[in-house]
C-alpha cells in the first residue's frame, strides 16, 4: 500500500459537520406528507390471557383513523423469525412471535393494540379510551427458576420454559480435571442491561398502491437483514421493499433484531395507504426493545499449584426473554462459550448453555454479545485463582497467556486465534499505571486502613463476524460476507457503497481514508453510502466489529480491482507496457520516466470515454466485491483499573484507569481511542451501576432513565489510553476491530480492583453491579 | 434553575374541537406565529410545527439532555416546557448557533476533539456548553463535569465532550 499518511492519520469526520449543525436526519425528522402516527397500547401484565378488547370508544374519537388488534393480522402477517436457529440436539424450539399477540401476552410492555391517529397527541389520547380484558397468568421473571419444574410455562409445547440447551466440549475436561492441584467452583452473575441508545427505535413506513413499493425508514444497525426478514413476515417481494436507515442515534446491538413492530407499521401503511410513522419513548425502549446480557454461571476452574490452568466447566442459564429475538439464540451460546479459553492456553473447555423463556422482554446482542459475558467470567476466576494461590495476578496471567511467538493458535474451543502479543499489551499497561509503585502505594494505604485496589483484565475477542461456512455452521441463516461497490466518476471524484451500515462510528471517514490512500487522492473526494437498500450491494450490517475488518475488506479489494483496471487504461493511454508503469500519489507513470504520466483523474474520464480503453475492455471505472474472510479477528488487550472504596458509603472512587489495546492496524486513531473511551465507560456502567431489574410479577422497575443508572460526566473517569499494533494476517488491511472492546474488558478490571481492595477480609468475589449499598453491607457484615 | 421573565398575555383561539392558543416566539432570530394545543410540548413545537429537527428527543423523564436549548438565555430542557410557556419568548436551537456559515467555537471543538460518535446527543450537549460557557469562562473540568451532568451520552465516555469544552472555553476567552 502506497504511503501518504491518510491511511492511520487522525483525521477529522467527515459525518461531523451536519452532526454538530443539527442537520443530520435521524428517522424521527422524517415525516412524509400526510403522515398518520402510531402509538401502542402495551400489556401492563407480564403474563396474561386477553379475553377481550374494546376499541369502539377510541374509534370514534376525532382524528383517530383506526385500531389494530391481534385478530386483525391473523393470517396477514407471518411470526418474526429468528435470524439465528442455533444447531443443538434436540432441536431449538422457536416459539411463534406475532407483531401484536393472538391471545396472550409474556412481558410487560408488549403491545396489544395500535392506534393509528392525524397526530401523535390524538393516537396517544386514545390508547386511553381502549378496554381490555386481562386474565392475568403465573409469571416467571428468573431464568433458574424458569426451568423448574413446578414453573409456570409461557408455550404450553416447550416444557422447561427451555428454548435449548447446546453444549461445548473442547479437549479432554475430565483429564484436565483429573491432573487438577485445586479447584475453584463459583456462581457468578451478569446480569440485565438495558441498551439505551440516546436515539430510541422509530419507524416510518411509506406504501405506493400502484407499483406496490414499500419504503420505509428504520432506526437499524443492518438494513439489509431488516428488509429480508420484513418480507418474510409481509409476505411481500423483498425487491419491492426499500429499507433506509439514515442517521441513526447509536445502537449497541439493540437495533440489529426484526421488530414485530416494525413490519406491523409497514402493514398499516399498506392498509391505510398513508404514510405511517411510530418513534417510541423512553419507557417503551426499556420496556420493549431486547435488552441484553442476563446470565446466571456456575464454573469450576481446574489449575495446578504453579498457577496453570487446565480446565474450565461452565453452566450457564441465558435469559432469553419472552421471545427469541433476531440474533438471541448465538449470543450466550457461540459468542460466549467459544471465547471461554480467554487469552490463555486452556486444555479443555466444557461449557452447557441453557437458553431459557421468561416473561420479560427479549434478550438479544448488546455491545459485545456474549463475549463480555465469558470475559468477565473468565478474568474473575484468574484473579480467584491468584489471590487463593497468593500469587500477583499480572504474573499468573504471563504463565497463562498464549505466548506471541505461537501464534496462529488454536485454543481447546476450536477456533483459530488469528495473531496476538498478550504480554506486550499487559507490560505496556502496567507500566502506564506504574504497577509495581501502585503495590506498594496500596501496602502503604491497607496499613492506613484505607481501600485500595489494582484490577487487571487481559482479554480477547472474537470479531470481524465472519467468514460464512464457520457462521453457516453454527446456524445463523445468512453468510456474513460483507458487500462494496466503488464507483469512479467522470470527474475522478468517487462513492463507496458499504454494504455495513455504520450509525456513529466513524465509517464514513475511515472507508474514505482506505479509498484515498489506495487511489492518492484527498478524502474531499470520496463519498460513503450506507444504509440505503436501493443504493448498496446485498450487506450484512453493523454489529461484531465487522465493520472495518469485513467491510472495510471489502472496500479495499474492490479499490484494488480499480487500480488494476485503471493501470491498463493508463498503459492505452501512454503507449507502454503495464507492467513498465508505476502507479503512485494519484498518478501512472512510466517507470524510470516519471515525467510521462497520467493522473488517476484523466483515467476515470477516459473510462467512460472509451476510445483509449484497450480493445475489449468495458467502459466504466468500478467494481463490487463480495468479501468473506477466511477467518475472524482477534482483538486483545490489557485494562488496568485502580480504586478507592469509601468506608463508610461504599462508594468506589476510580483513581486510575489505564487501557492498552490491540485492533490490529489503525485507520484513524482518533476514532480507535473514540470508539474505547465509549466502551469503557458502557463496561463500568454494567460494573457499577446500570441494572434492569424486574419484581417478581414482571414488572420493569427501571423503565425509565430516572430508575436506570446510565452514568453522567459525572461518574465516569478520564481514561488513559495506548495502544500496539499487531496486525491481522489474513485481511486485506491488517484491522482487526475495536468496537466493543472497552465494553468487554472494563467491566473484570473494574470489578477485579474491587475484590482486590477487599481481599485481605477473606472475600474473593462480588456479583455485580457494585453498587455502594451492596458494597457497604459487605463491609459493615465483616 | 429557570424562571420566566415576563408572562406575555395569552389569547385563545376558537375552533371546533380544542382550544388553541395563539403564539409569537422567536427561534434562531426568526419570528413564528402559531395557534397551538395548550398541552403542545415546546420540543414538538420546535421540531413538528417550526421543523427545526436539530433538538433531539433522548428520554421521557427530563433526564437525556438531548432537547436542551436556550431560553431567553437559559438552558432549558425543551421537554420540560410547553410551547404555550415559550409565549413572547426568544429561544436559540443547534440550526442557530453557526453565523454566516462559520461554526460557533463550540461546534469546531466537538468536530476536532472527537466529542461525538452518533450525533444524537450533540445539540443537547452544544447548546448546555454554550450556557456553561456564558455562565463560566474559565471552567476547571469538575466545573465542566458537573454542568453538563444534565445530559446524557452512550458513545463517547464524556472524555472527549470535557477536552471540547475547555477547548472551546479558551477560545471563546481570547475573542
Amino acid at each position: 500500500m502506497a504511503v501518504t499518511a491518510i491511511f492511520g492519520a487522525r483525521v477529522k469526520r467527515k459525518e461531523d459537520p451536519r452532526l454538530i449543525t443539527g442537520k443530520g436526519t435521524y428517522v424521527a425528522d422524517i415525516t412524509p406528507l400526510g403522515c398518520l402516527y402510531v402509538a401502542f397500547l402495551r400489556s401492563p401484565h407480564a403474563h396474561a390471557r386477553i379475553k377481550s378488547i374494546n376499541a369502539s370508544k377510541a374509534l370514534s374519537m376525532k382524528g383517530v383513523i383506526a385500531v389494530y388488534v391481534g385478530q386483525d393480522i391473523k393470517g396477514k402477517l407471518n411470526p418474526v423469525p429468528t435470524g439465528w436457529p442455533i444447531a443443538t440436539d434436540p432441536p431449538i424450539k422457536i416459539p411463534k412471535y406475532y407483531p401484536l399477540p393472538l391471545d396472550k401476552v409474556r412481558f410487560q410492555g408488549e403491545p396489544v393494540a395500535a392506534v393509528v391517529a392525524e397526530n401523535y397527541y390524538i393516537a396517544r389520547d386514545a390508547l386511553d379510551a381502549i378496554e381490555v380484558e386481562y386474565e392475568p397468568l403465573p409469571t416467571v421473571v428468573n431464568q433458574e427458576e424458569a426451568v423448574k419444574e413446578s414453573a409456570p410455562l409461557l408455550y404450553d409445547d416447550i416444557p422447561n420454559n427451555t428454548s435449548f440447551v447446546w453444549e461445548l466440549k473442547g479437549g479432554d475436561v475430565d483429564s484436565a480435571f483429573k491432573e487438577a492441584d485445586l479447584i475453584i467452583e463459583k456462581r457468578m452473575v451478569n446480569h440485565r442491561l438495558q441498551p439505551t441508545p440516546m436515539e430510541s427505535r422509530a419507524v416510518v413506513a411509506q406504501y405506493n398502491s400502484a407499483t406496490n413499493e414499500l419504503t420505509m425508514w428504520i432506526t437499524t444497525q443492518a438494513p439489509h437483514i431488516h428488509r429480508l426478514l420484513i418480507s418474510g413476515i409481509l409476505n411481500m417481494p423483498e425487491n419491492k421493499i426499500r429499507v433506509i436507515a439514515p442517521d441513526v442515534g447509536g445502537g449497541f446491538g439493540s437495533k440489529i433484531p426484526t421488530y414485530g413492530v416494525d413490519a406491523l407499521v409497514a402493514f398499516i401503511a399498506k392498509e391505510l395507504k398513508r404514510p405511517v410513522k411510530f418513534v417510541e419513548d423512553r419507557r417503551e425502549n426499556y420496556l420493549a426493545t431486547a435488552h441484553g446480557r442476563d446470565h446466571i454461571q456456575y464454573v469450576q476452574l481446574a489449575a495446578k499449584k504453579d498457577g496453570r490452568i487446565l480446565g474450565l466447566k461452565v453452566t450457564s442459564y441465558a435469559n432469553l426473554g419472552a421471545y427469541l429475538s433476531t440474533a438471541a439464540p448465538g449470543v450466550p451460546t457461540y459468542l460466549f462459550g467459544l471465547m471461554l479459553s480467554g487469552a490463555y492456553k486452556i486444555k479443555a473447555v466444557n461449557c452447557k448453555v441453557y437458553g431459557v423463556l421468561t416473561n420479560t422482554a427479549p434478550v438479544d446482542a448488546y455491545r459485545g454479545a456474549g463475549r463480555p459475558e465469558a470475559t468477565y467470567l473468565v478474568e474473575r476466576m484468574v484473579d480467584i485463582l491468584a489471590q487463593r494461590l497468593k500469587m500477583d495476578p499480572a504474573e499468573l496471567r504471563k504463565i497463562n497467556f498464549i505466548k506471541h511467538d505461537e501464534f496462529p493458535y488454536v485454543v481447546c474451543t476450536g477456533i483459530q486465534y488469528d495473531s496476538g502479543n498478550y504480554e506486550r499489551t499487559l507490560e505496556k499497561a502496567l507500566q502506564l499505571v506504574e504497577y509495581k509503585k501502585m503495590r506498594g502505594e496500596q501496602a502503604k494505604a491497607r496499613a492506613e486502613g484505607k481501600l485500595i485496589g489494582i484490577g487487571i483484565s487481559s482479554y480477547v475477542e472474537i470479531c470481524g463476524l465472519g467468514p460464512s461456512r464457520a457462521v453457516r455452521g453454527t446456524g445463523f441463516s445468512l453468510g456474513l460476507y460483507e458487500s462494496a461497490t466503488v464507483r469512479v466518476h467522470p470527474s475522478g471524484k468517487v462513492t463507496v457503497y458499504t454494504g455495513t451500515s455504520p450509525h456513529g462510528q466513524g465509517e464514513e471517514t475511515a472507508f474514505a481514508q482506505i479509498v484515498a490512500e489506495e487511489f492518492g487522492i484527498s478524502i474531499d473526494d470520496v463519498e460513503v453510502v450506507h444504509g440505503d437498500t436501493a443504493m448498496i450491494p446485498w450487506g450484512m450490517g453493523t454489529y461484531g466489529s465487522r465493520t472495518v475488518p469485513v467491510g472495510g475488506g471489502a472496500i479495499a479489494i474492490a479499490a484494488k480491482k480499480i487500480i488494476e483496471k485503471a493501470k491498463k487504461i493508463a498503459a492505452n493511454m501512454l503507449e507502454v507496457k503495464e507492467e513498465d508503469l508505476a502507479f503512485e500519489k494519484g498518478r501512472f507513470y512510466v517507470k524510470g520516466a516519471p515525467s510521462r504520466g497520467v493522473s488517476f483523474q484523466e483515467v476515470a474520464l477516459a473510462s467512460y470515454q472509451g476510445e483509449q480503453l484497450p480493445a475489449g475492455m468495458e467502459p466504466g471505472l468500478e467494481a463490487t466485491t463480495f468479501y468473506d474472510p477466511e477467518n475472524f479477528t482477534f482483538p486483545f488487550g490489557t485494562h488496568v483499573c485502580v480504586v478507592e472504596i469509601d468506608k463508610d458509603t461504599g462508594q468506589i472512587n476510580i483513581l486510575k484507569y489505564v487501557a492498552v489495546d490491540d485492533c490490529g492496524r489503525q485507520i484513524n486513531p482518533m476514532i480507535v481511542e473514540g470508539q474505547v473511551h465509549g466502551g469503557i465507560a458502557q463496561g463500568l456502567a454494567q460494573a457499577i451501576w446500570e441494572e434492569a431489574v424486574y419484581d417478581n410479577s414482571g414488572n420493569l422497575i427501571t423503565a425509565t432513565l430516572q430508575d436506570y443508572a446510565m452514568p453522567t460526566a459525572m461518574e465516569i473517569p478520564s481514561f488513559i489510553t495506548d495502544s500496539t499494533v499487531t496486525p491481522s494476517p489474513h485481511n486485506p488491511l491488517g484491522v482487526k476491530g475495536v468496537g466493543e472492546t472497552g465494553t468487554i474488558a472494563s467491566t473484570p478490571a473494574l470489578v477485579n480492583a474491587v475484590v482486590d481492595a477487599l481481599s485481605h477480609m477473606g472475600i474473593d468475589h462480588i456479583d455485580i453491579p457494585l453498587k455502594p449499598e451492596r458494597i457497604w453491607k459487605l463491609l459493615k457484615n465483616r | 434553575m429557570f424562571k420566566m421573565e415576563k408572562n406575555t398575555p395569552i389569547k385563545p383561539v376558537e375552533t371546533q374541537q380544542k382550544q388553541l392558543y395563539h403564539i409569537k416566539v422567536n427561534i434562531n432570530g426568526v419570528d413564528y406565529e402559531h395557534d397551538v394545543e395548550a398541552r403542545l410540548l415546546l420540543v414538538h413545537y420546535i421540531r413538528d410545527v417550526v421543523g427545526l429537527t436539530g433538538t433531539h428527543i433522548g428520554c421521557d423523564t427530563s433526564n437525556c439532555g438531548a432537547c436542551t436549548v436556550i431560553f431567553n438565555g437559559k438552558s432549558v430542557k425543551s421537554c420540560t416546557m410547553f410551547a404555550v410557556q415559550a409565549n413572547g419568548a426568544k429561544i436559540l436551537t443547534i440550526e442557530g448557533l453557526s453565523k454566516n456559515g462559520e461554526l460557533h467555537p463550540i461546534q469546531r471543538a466537538f468536530w476536532e476533539n472527537h466529542a461525538l460518535q452518533c450525533g444524537y446527543c450533540t445539540p443537547g450537549f452544544i447548546m448546555q456548553a454554550y450556557w456553561l460557557l456564558k455562565e463560566n469562562p474559565n471552567p476547571k473540568e469538575e466545573e465542566i463535569r458537573k454542568g453538563i451532568s444534565g445530559n446524557l451520552c452512550r458513545c463517547t465516555g464524556y472524555q472527549n465532550i470535557v477536552k471540547a469544552i475547555m477547548q472551546a472555553a479558551k477560545e471563546l476567552r481570547s475573542k
